[in-house]
């Protein structure tokens, strides 16, 4: 019973993680049809941006010696999602922009480009070899009944539960929102009702990019290695858990990522656990064999 | 639009010569001195990607020993040139490293890999070109089974991982141990085996065994099966860049029991990962950079002045490797062609290495290694033991043939 319900406490923090990837994977495709490969890459930058920016506030903020503050904490997040914000629009101005009449073939191809081209200029620039992800908050150990956490499972948890929720508020509740839906829903309409398409678009990048920063301080934080290839398997498993929960449809991402997670979680602590990364891929296949819309998603037959 | 692509494609290639590492830059004024011209030695390690810190520190020591020893004259009065090629830390390109060092750069002897699994990639091409291959690091029993042309400086993982398991059941009193290995490593799950049989049979227990894949963030799973288990010790025998997460991990989940592993652990990000969960775990290694013996502390101080770093276990071994080649090509006479060579490697006897006695049995491994054990005590690494090989210490026997390799008579 512990074990069970600690698996499932470990399951739902790295499961949190995975959603917050996922949303970005599954706005883009709602609104351009475009799997974006580079998103994973995305994540990995935010957590390099915290690892520089945490390591140097630290020493402005506490002397040579280091230390850790919420309130440093939070302007590190900030910061890593103004970077990552800035990257998503760049990403979408320069290299899908221009190919948005293109085959679809093309923007998926340029993605998978863009993906190796922050990998690789990611090992120039930050250098191969792992680096250790500052403290940014203090660590303390939370015991309940045998289940034990620390409170930076419970900030993951937390952190992604605030910006899930202004995401929702964003999506459902705002005029931007309804216009991204719009968009969405048909790409040409929208434009011709006189909604500023482009303009939309960036935004869903941006909003989408800022996620993936705060995943990747989060990811820093709960694991704190991290490396320029460090983007490419928890990329793969949120994009898997965007399909999972439906792919272009908001909640079915954050409920596939959960579920990704606490799934991982149990096979993990099974005999099975040589298969952790293999059971993702099978859920996928299975998945797209008997439902091809996803859990959430609507199945809309094409139209000829 | 077309000149833009041109601009682009110059940009390209500019870079990519940028990117290109200066090879000949090592030994501008090595040129011929009095013998038939340099010999070319060749070295494959990983400078890049996952075991860099490993394959940089090995790169090190060899070009340490090889201007030692082309300072003290070289060899019969030819100076040692080395080839170095990249691997990128991957078995794959291992082989190619070595295929082309061999068919390109004809080099006499190979020198690397760190990580068993390139180093068994590559040896079966140094065997079938009859090319001594001396590897400094891989524990692996598979290396050097290869072929007659495979040596190394290193004991073995059933050497580590039974000495281990004496020491921790003997010496300690342990009596249940969980194991966590990285199932993608021919060296972990060889050492986790060999460590596991023989603690079995000393009467000890395993009570849990779960496996993880090198390069995984998450071992909550794994620990939390492991912690219902209770064990006194967590036996993980991976790399460093992985321990350190295991250990902060493991500590998350209220588990405070010692964790303890292999060679693998050395290198000096293994404390700066893990901080302050590695507190009181330990592992099992060829040397240890305090020793007071004075062929270990030359070593330390001449690296420490060239590379403003500690040398890890990794860059003695590697240090030896090249000294025991340059002894071997010493003995040769002259002849670097490789069953002269060979010879004259498997000959070595008595050779005091920084690793301690090198012996190279006829299975070209060394025999009755010492085994320190190192602790992680404040923040720093401290000597917790030493482990002398089972029975009779008779490590040190009587010098005969071999000097160190630096006076460069004749």
């Amino acid at each position: 019973m512990q074990e069970l319900l600690q698996n499932l406490l470990n399951g739902i923090a790295a499961g949190s993680i995975y959603a917050l990837i996922a949303l970005g994977y599954t706005m883009v495709y709602g609104i351009l049809k475009l799997i974006n490969f580079a998103h994973g890459d995305v994540f990995m930058i935010g957590s390099f941006v915290g690892f520089y920016a945490g390591g140097w506030f630290s020493k402005q903020l506490h002397g040579a010696t280091g230390g850790s503050s919420p309130a440093s904490a939070a302007v590190v997040l900030l910061l890593s999602m103004i970077v990552c914000g800035a990257l998503g629009y760049l990403n979408e101005r320069v290299a899908y922009r221009p190919l948005r009449n293109a085959p679809r073939i093309a923007s998926l191809i340029t993605a998978i480009g863009i993906s190796f081209l922050l990998e690789y200029g990611g090992q120039f620039v930050f250098g191969p070899d792992p680096k250790f992800f500052p403290t940014l908050i203090e660590k303390h150990l939370i015991n309940i009944g045998g289940v034990v956490t620390t409170n930076y499972q419970l900030i993951v948890l937390g952190v992604a539960i605030v910006f899930m929720a202004i995401l929702q508020y964003i999506v459902y509740g705002t005029k931007f929102g309804r216009a991204m839906r719009a968009v969405s829903f048909n790409f040409e309409t929208a434009s011709l009702m006189g909604i500023p398409t482009d303009r939309v678009i960036s935004t869903t990048f941006v909003i989408g990019s800022m996620l993936a920063a705060v995943a990747g301080i989060l990811f820093g934080l709960a694991y704190p290695k991290i490396d320029p290839l460090m983007g490419v398997m928890p990329g793969l498993k949120a994009f898997v858990s965007a399909v999972l929960g439906g792919i272009g449809n908001v909640p079915g991402a954050v409920v596939g990522g959960l579920l990704i997670g606490v799934i991982e979680a149990f096979v993990g602590g099974s005999r099975f656990s040589n298969y952790r990364d293999a059971i993702a891929f099978v859920i996928l296949i299975v998945i797209l064999l008997f439902r091809p819309s996803g859990l959430f998603g609507k199945y809309q037959p094409e139209k000829v | 639009m077309k000149r833009n692509v041109l601009v682009a494609i110059t940009c390209a290639l500019a870079l990519a010569f940028l990117g290109c590492p200066p090879k000949n830059a090592e030994t501008p004024n090595a040129t011929t001195t009095g013998g038939d011209g340099e010999i070319l030695v060749g070295e494959y390690g990983s400078l890049t990607g996952n075991q860099a810190t490993f394959g940089t520190s090995t790169h090190n020591a060899i070009m340490l020993a090889v201007d030692e020893i082309n300072g003290a004259g070289g060899v019969n009065g030819r100076k040692i040139k080395v080839q170095t090629e990249d691997d990128q830390s991957k078995a794959e390109e291992a082989a190619n490293a070595v295929t082309k060092l061999i068919a390109q750069n004809n080099v006499v002897a190979v020198l690397g890999e760190v990580a068993s699994s390139s180093s068994i990639a590559a040896a079966p091409i140094c065997q079938n070109n009859k090319i001594p291959m001396i590897t400094p690091s891989s524990t692996n029993p598979a290396v050097t089974k290869k072929g007659d042309y495979i040596f190394r400086m290193c004991f073995l993982d059933d050497y580590q991982g039974a000495s281990m398991a004496r020491y921790l059941r003997q010496t300690l009193g342990i009596k249940n141990v969980a194991i966590l290995i990285d199932n993608k490593s021919d060296y972990s799950t060889g050492l986790a085996k060999y460590f596991g049989d023989a603690f079995t049979a000393m009467g000890g227990t395993i009570v849990g065994t779960q496996s993880f894949t090198s390069g995984d963030s998450d071992f909550r799973a794994q620990l939390t099966a492991i912690r219902t288990t209770k064990p006194e010790l967590i036996y993980i025998p991976a790399y460093y860049n992985d321990v350190g997460q295991i250990a902060i991990q493991a500590r998350d989940l209220g588990m405070n029991m010692p964790l303890a592993g292999g060679d693998g652990w050395e290198s000096p990000k293994l404390i700066e990962i893990g901080g302050k969960a590695l507190e009181g775990c330990f592992y099992s290694n060829h040397y240890f950079f305090g020793d007071t013996n004075p062929i270990v502390r030359n070593f330390v101080e001449k690296y420490k002045q060239r590379y403003s770093a500690t040398p890890d276990a990794l860059a003695a071994l590697a240090y030896d490797a090249a000294r025991v080649l340059a002894d071997a090509m010493k003995r040769a006479g002259g002849k670097t062609d490789g069953p002269t060579l060979r010879e004259a490697i498997a000959a070595t006897k008595g050779f005091a290495g920084v690793t301690g006695t090198i012996n190279l049995g006829p299975d070209r491994n060394p025999e009755g290694k010492t085994l320190v054990i190192v602790e992680v005590k404040g923040g720093e690494l401290t000597l917790k033991a030493k482990v002398e090989p089972e029975g009779a210490p008779a490590a040190t026997g009587t010098a005969t043939t071999t000097t160190t390799g630096t006076t460069g008579t004749q």
